[in-house]
C-alpha cells in the first residue's frame, strides 16, 4: 500500500466517533463570525450594527488577494462588531449576531437533489469560490481561489484530494465522505475543470475502508478520478507527505506543491467548493467532531460557523467530569483552549477532551539519543540536535540544520521516551529564524 | 473547569519511556542469561548479581553523596550496564575484580560526563576493558561449560574458541556447539542461539533497528570470508568468526547502546562496518584474541563526527532554484 518514504510514525487511531452520523447542532442565541480565519488578511466588515441579515448573507469582504470572504451563517441582527478571542488566543475583529429565526438568502439552493452538470468556465469557477469565502477546512484554513490560481510559468497536472485524516480521533472527513460521497465526486470535477487537469487521486488512509468503497463507488461514474488507498501513518495529510505518497513527487525547500505539477485540496474543501458552484452556498457550516475518551457519546456534528463552543458543548452533553484540557482540532497538531467561549472557526475540525491524567506532560529527562525522533521526522531533521542548538540560542546552526523545514507535526515530541519539548523548540527557533530574516531583510 | 491545562501541542504521548526502553533491553538479555545460567550454574549467577547491584550501588552513592543530583537508578539504566558488564565477563572472576570493574563502569563510564545520555563511550565496555588491561590473567581464564555448574572460583577452565584458533592448539568446537554456546568464553556472550532470539524480540519491539547490527555482521562475514579465502591458515571460515567470541553480543547488545551510537540510519551502517573491520582486523593481526569491546568503543569515539557529517536524508534535499 502506498505512503510516503521518510519518517512517519503509527500513532493509536481512537476514532471513537467513526460512523456517526451527523446531527445538526441547534442555533445559538448569538455567533460571534471571526472576519480572520487563520491565514490572511481580516475581511473588512460590510455590515454596521443593528443591520439585519438572512443566512448567506456577505458581512466581511475580502482584503486583498490572500483573504477570504465572510458571510452571515445565521439570520438576525447585528449587536456589535468588535474583537474577539480566537482559538489561538488572539483578538480578531468579530461580528457579533443576535440570532433571529433561519430566514436564509432566496439565491441559495436548499434542494437535496445532487447537481452534476457544471457549465462555468474555469475562471468564474475560481471567482465563484472566492465569492463564496472557501478556505482549506483541514485546519490551515488558506484561500482555497488563491491555490487553484496557478502562477504564471507553472503548470497544475493533478489535483490531489486529501481524504487521509490521520489526526487521532478526528472523523469529520471521514464522516463526509460516507454521507457526501456523490457531491464529494461532483466537486472534484469541479475543481479538474478550475485547474484544467485530467486526472485526480483522492488519498484515503485504510483505517477508512468503509469510505474508500463509498467514494470508489462514485469515483467510477467519472473519468480521470481514482480513489488510492494509503498505509495508515501519521502525517500522510500534511500537504508534503501525501504529494509524495500519491505520485512519488517531493516538493523542493522552499517550493509550493504546483513546483511538483500538484494541487491538493481536503474532502471538506471539496464539498464546500460543490455547495458554493453548484447550490450558490457559501461557506457558512462545517462538520466537527466532538470526542475524548472519556465522552459518552462522541460524535460528528453539522455546526455553523461562529457558534460558541460552549453551545456545541452543551448540545452534546457537556464536558466530561475529568477532563484535564480542551483541544480544538486534533490531538497532534490542535490548539489547546483555556476558554470554550471560542466561536467554531472555518479550520475548526473538531474539540476533543483530554482527562487531566493525560493532559500533563511528564518529567523532562535527559535526551538518551535513542535516534528516535529522526527515524520518525517525515522530513528527515535531527530533532534532537535542533533542540539542543534551540536551548543554546544557536539560530544560525539551527538554520544550517533546515529547521525551516519542519512541518510542526509533533511526531518526535510524541515518540521521545524522555518526553523532552523537542517540538517546542524547533517552533521557537523557526520564529527566530524568520525574525532575523525579516530585521536583515529591512 | 477552571484548571484547564494549556500547553502546545502535541496533546498526546507514545506512553513510551526511558525506563521501558531499559526494560525492554533486560527482557530481551533473559534467554542469554538463562543459557549463561545452564552453562556456568552458580559462577555466573554470582558474577551477574554482583555485577548489577554494585552498578546499581555505585549509581546511587554518586548521585547522592557526590554529585548531590537527582536520583536516576530507577530508570534501570543501571542494572542493564551491570548485567551487560557480567556478560562480558568469566564466571570464575572474583567479586572484588567484578566491584572495581562496576565502579569503573559507571564511575568512569558513566557519571563523570554526566549521567545517562552524556556518557561518550559504553560504560559497560569501559568496565570491561579496565578490567582487561589490569587483571589480563584472570580476566582470560574462562571456565568450561558444564551444565548446572555449582563450581565459582575453583570452576575448571578451558580455552574459548578464539584462544585456540590464535594459537592454533587445540580442536574448535562443533558449529553446533557454537551456536547453542557450549563453549568457553564469557559469561554471557557463548549462546549464539539465545541471543538472537533476544535480537529479535528488540527488532519486534522497535527497541533498537537493524541497521548497525546487520552491517557489523555482514562486515565481519565478508571480510572474514575474503581473508579465508586468500590464506585460510590465517583465518577461519567466516561462520566461526561470526558465532564465537563477544560479537553477537557485541553486535546485538553493546554497539547498539543508544547513547554512545550515531543518530542517522547511513551512520549507524558506517559505524557498524567501521566496528566489523577493526573486530577482524584485531582478531587476525592483533595480539588480543578478540577485538570486539576495543573495536566498539574505537567507533565511540567516532560517533560524534559521524553525527556531525552524516545527516539523514532530507525529504526536501532539492532547492527550489
Amino acid at each position: 500500500m502506498k505512503t510516503f518514504k521518510i519518517g512517519g510514525i503509527y500513532i493509536e487511531e481512537y476514532k471513537l466517533s467513526a460512523g456517526e452520523r451527523t446531527k445538526v447542532i441547534t442555533l445559538p442565541q448569538q455567533v460571534v463570525v471571526p472576519l480572520r480565519h487563520y491565514a490572511g488578511k481580516p475581511s473588512i466588515p460590510q455590515v454596521k450594527r443593528g443591520d439585519f441579515v438572512k443566512v448567506g448573507q456577505l458581512i466581511g469582504l475580502a482584503d486583498g488577494f490572500v483573504s477570504a470572504n465572510v458571510h452571515s451563517p445565521v439570520s438576525g441582527k447585528v449587536a456589535k462588531i468588535d474583537n474577539a478571542l480566537d482559538a489561538y488566543g488572539y483578538k480578531y475583529p468579530s461580528v457579533f449576531i443576535d440570532v433571529i429565526g433561519d430566514d436564509w438568502l432566496e439565491t441559495i439552493d436548499l434542494t437535496p437533489e445532487v447537481n452534476h452538470t457544471c457549465e462555468l468556465t474555469s475562471s468564474e469557477i475560481i471567482k465563484k469560490i472566492a465569492e463564496s469565502g472557501i478556505v482549506g477546512l483541514g485546519g490551515a484554513t488558506f484561500p482555497t481561489h488563491v491555490k487553484l490560481t496557478i502562477p504564471a510559468g507553472k503548470k497544475a497536472e493533478v489535483l490531489i484530494i486529501n481524504g487521509a485524516e490521520c489526526e487521532p480521533f478526528l472523523t469529520c472527513d471521514h464522516q463526509l465522505m460516507l454521507e457526501k460521497g456523490e457531491e464529494i465526486i461532483v466537486g472534484v470535477t469541479i475543481l479538474m475543470k478550475a485547474l484544467n487537469v485530467k486526472k485526480a487521486l483522492i488519498g484515503i488512509e485504510c483505517n477508512k475502508n468503509d469510505a474508500i468503497i463509498n467514494i470508489k463507488k462514485w469515483a467510477k461514474t467519472e473519468e480521470g478520478i481514482e480513489v488510492v488507498p494509503l498505509q495508515t501513518k501519521y502525517p500522510q495529510g500534511c500537504e508534503k507527505q501525501l504529494i509524495e505518497a500519491l505520485t512519488g513527487r517531493r516538493v523542493p525547500r522552499g517550493g509550493l506543491p504546483v513546483d511538483v505539477g500538484a494541487v491538493v485540496q481536503n474532502v471538506a474543501t471539496t464539498f464546500a467548493v460543490y455547495e458554493a458552484v453548484q447550490k450558490n452556498k457559501p461557506l457558512i457550516e462545517r462538520i466537527i467532531t466532538v470526542t475524548g475518551k472519556s465522552m459518552s457519546k462522541p460524535g460528528n456534528f453539522w455546526v455553523r460557523i461562529g457558534t460558541p463552543l460552549s453551545h456545541v458543548v452543551e448540545q452534546v452533553g457537556g464536558i466530561p467530569e475529568d477532563t484535564g484540557k480542551i483541544v480544538a482540532g486534533g490531538p497532534m497538531m490542535g490548539r489547546a483552549l483555556f476558554s470554550l467561549e471560542v466561536a467554531v472557526a472555518k479550520g475548526t475540525s473538531g474539540l476533543l477532551f483530554i482527562p487531566s491524567t493525560e493532559a500533563y506532560r511528564k518529567k523532562v529527562e535527559n535526551c538518551i539519543r535513542c535516534s528516535k525522533c529522526v527515524f520518525a521526522c517525515p522530513m528527515g531533521l535531527e530533532p534532537y540536535l535542533l533542540m539542543s542548538l534551540g536551548e543554546k540560542m544557536l539560530w544560525e546552526e539551527m538554520q544550517k540544520n533546515q529547521a525551516l523545514d519542519c512541518i510542526e507535526c509533533g511526531s518526535c515530541s510524541f515518540i521521545c521516551p524522555s518526553h523532552r519539548p523537542l517540538l517546542d523548540y524547533i517552533k521557537n527557533g523557526k520564529v527566530a529564524i524568520n525574525n532575523i530574516k525579516i530585521n536583515s531583510n529591512n | 473547569m477552571n484548571n484547564l491545562v494549556v500547553s502546545p501541542a502535541p496533546h498526546i504521548h507514545s506512553g513510551n519511556s526511558v525506563t521501558k526502553e531499559m526494560k525492554g533491553v533486560l527482557i530481551a538479555l533473559i534467554p542469554a542469561y538463562l543459557a549463561a545460567l545452564y552453562y556456568f550454574g552458580l559462577g555466573a549467577f554470582i558474577v551477574s548479581v554482583t555485577a548489577v547491584i554494585s552498578c546499581v550501588a555505585f549509581e546511587y552513592l554518586i548521585q547522592r553523596f557526590l554529585l548531590k543530583s537527582e536520583l536516576t537508578i530507577n530508570n534501570f539504566s543501571a542494572v542493564v550496564t551491570g548485567l551487560l558488564l557480567s556478560f562480558n565477563l568469566p564466571s570464575n572472576l572474583p567479586i572484588w575484580i567484578i566491584i572495581i570493574g562496576s565502579l569503573a563502569a559507571i564511575g568512569i563510564g558513566k557519571m563523570s560526563f554526566g549521567g545517562l545520555g552524556n556518557n561518550p563511550f559504553n560504560p559497560a565496555l569501559i568496565g570491561r576493558v579496565f578490567l582487561l588491561i589490569s587483571f589480563p590473567v584472570q580476566m582470560t581464564t574462562w571456565p568450561k561449560p558444564i551444565p548446572f555448574n555449582m563450581a565459582y572460583l575453583d570452576a575448571e577452565t578451558s580455552a574459548t574458541a578464539l584462544t585456540l584458533l590464535k594459537e592454533h592448539a587445540g580442536t574448535l568446537p562443533s558449529t553446533l556447539d557454537m551456536f547453542l554456546g557450549n563453549m568457553g568464553g564469557s559469561l554471557g556472550e557463548v549462546s549464539a542461539l539465545a541471543l538472537l532470539i533476544g535480537f529479535i524480540y528488540l527488532l519486534v519491539k522497535k527497541i533498537i533497528s537493524w541497521h548497525i547490527p546487520i552491517s557489523i555482521l555482514a562486515t565481519v562475514a565478508i571480510f572474514t570470508g575474503i581473508l579465508h579465502f586468500i590464506h585460510p591458515e590465517m583465518c577461519a571460515l567466516p561462520l566461526t568468526h561470526l558465532l564465537t567470541g563477544g560479537l553477537l553480543l557485541g553486535a546485538i547488545y553493546m554497539a547498539t547502546d543508544y547513547v554512545t551510537s550515531p543518530m542517522s540510519k547511513l551512520g549507524m551502517i558506517i559505524y557498524g562496518i567501521g566496528i566489523g573491520l577493526i573486530t577482524v582486523i584485531i582478531r587476525v593481526w592483533g595480539s588480543y584474541p578478540e577485538g570486539m569491546s576495543f573495536a566498539i568503543l574505537i567507533m565511540n569515539g567516532f560517533t560524534p563526527l559521524i553525527n556531525a557529517y552524516v545527516k539523514p536524508k532530507r525529504f526536501a534535499e532539492v532547492v527550489k532554484q
